[in-house]
């Protein structure tokens, strides 16, 4: 008898090198399936158990997920317009208009980082306004909200770095702008500003430390929180459902003991 | 003498073993090294050396600008304005978020195209650089202004001095 695809990929998990890599090794029972969540680095920060109806689209509709899709597309193609972009004064712009014009599908991936951020902003928002409304940043998740928040500063700084790259007109003034609201803190407001910016004006400096922020520090800091956020929904009992809410755990419990009919 | 502590008691009355000590003595020199990382953090992201244009801009000869004009340097940030009562120099840069302001010869007013600051020049009752409308929290500066051994008209924007100083040549 032939064997199925399902059979060949069974014979590949039982293989020793497989094995030694991924230790669950073939089979489908819960304890095989469990192992394979636990037993994996990236996936072991998640629940090895789900709730069958938290995974429909209607619970959360992906908006957590979606924003970390965003997130990946902006690493994989910031890296890419990194190889073509110099953070310098003389060269940046040009750059930016070479990775439009002159370099092959360089036009594609600036777009794609581009409207990805914005993506990534506008679900931000609409995760945490789903969250919000569903109450689902109550006791035992409330420490996972401030967490959000500090993500939700991370990406709006992550887009305000960004702007000031491609050094045209409308970067150079929105970040003179934007840094001079940073003077308002006061006391020291003129030395977060300075600090900021490497000096007293949007200047090569500037451009530098934003491109450094931007690249490394903001993402490394974006990385870690989702590692947190991720962990703590494991840690916090799963993606909130109102059905385990105590009150409602409580009303039916009661309707149980007392039947309608029994009154 | 296995249950020996030494234990000595301070002067305050409370009890201080070895293992407080250490403890005490290691935090101690933690928070100093955190607090002399946090200087050097501070020092290491200040610039000591800046590539940044000199304050001090010469603006030519003080024929070049006639009786009752205001001229824009845009790559300086400066105004300099020949009044009847002799020259001067405003800052161009609003006082609100930093945005370049424009001279609006039609209105005799500076303003400002960011957030709509409006500046006074001329205005009769308000000192030139004074604010007439807008969200800007002050008016725009005077920068000291001298003339040079040749006769060029020379602007500090580093320097501000009291308004209605003027320079008569």
């Amino acid at each position: 008898m032939a064997k199925t695809v399902d059979q060949y990929f069974d014979d590949l998990r039982d293989t020793r090198v497989w094995r030694s890599i991924f230790r669950s090794g073939a089979g489908s029972s819960t304890l095989k399936r469990s192992l394979a969540i636990q037993q994996n680095v990236f996936l072991h920060l998640f629940a090895t158990k789900v709730r069958r109806r938290m995974l429909s689209f209607s619970a959360t509709w992906y908006l957590g997920t979606l924003t970390l899709g965003t997130f990946l597309m902006l690493v994989v193609t910031g890296i890419l317009l990194m190889l073509y972009y110099h953070p310098s004064v003389p060269q940046a712009y040009a750059d930016t208009k070479d990775l439009q014009f002159v370099v092959s599908s360089g036009l594609f991936l600036r777009n794609l980082h581009r409207w990805s951020a914005h993506a990534m902003v506008f679900l931000v928002f609409a995760h945490m306004f789903k969250v919000f409304y569903r109450g689902a940043y109550r006791p035992p998740r409330e420490f996972n909200w401030v967490i959000g928040i500090v993500l939700l500063l991370v990406t709006l700084l992550l887009s305000y770095t960004g702007y000031l790259l491609p050094w045209d007109q409308l970067a150079y003034w929105a970040i003179t702008v934007g840094s001079n609201i940073a003077s308002a803190v006061p006391v020291f407001g003129d030395k977060i500003h300075f600090m900021l910016l490497g000096g007293n004006l949007v200047n090569a400096n500037a451009l530098l430390r934003f491109y450094v922020l931007h690249c490394m520090i903001l993402p490394l800091a974006a990385m870690f929180f989702v590692a947190i956020h991720f962990w703590r929904i494991r840690k916090d009992g799963g993606l909130y459902a109102h059905s385990s809410e105590p009150a409602v755990l409580r009303k039916n419990a009661a309707e149980v003991e007392t039947p309608k009919e029994a009154r | 003498m296995p249950d020996e502590k030494h234990e000595i008691k301070s002067e305050t009355g409370g009890t201080f073993d070895r293992r407080q000590f250490f403890v005490k003595l290691g935090l101690g020199s933690l928070s100093i090294a955190a607090a002399g990382t946090a200087v050097f953090a501070y020092q290491f992201l200040s610039p000591n050396v800046l590539y940044e244009p000199s304050p001090i801009v010469n603006a030519g000869k003080p024929e070049s600008y006639p009786i009752d004009s205001v001229t824009l340097d845009v790559n300086t940030g400066i105004y300099l304005i020949h009044a009847k009562e002799g020259f001067f120099a405003l800052g161009a840069v609003c006082t609100h978020l930093g945005c370049l302001t424009t001279w609006k010869p039609e209105l005799g007013i500076i303003a400002c195209p960011c957030h709509g600051s409006k500046f006074a020049v001329l205005q009769g009752n308000l000192k030139p650089g004074d604010k007439i409308e807008g969200p800007a929290p002050k008016p725009l500066p005077w920068y000291r202004t001298w003339l040079s051994d040749d006769g060029d008209l020379m602007v500090d924007r580093g320097t501000t001095i009291r308004p209605m100083e003027f320079l008569r040549v």
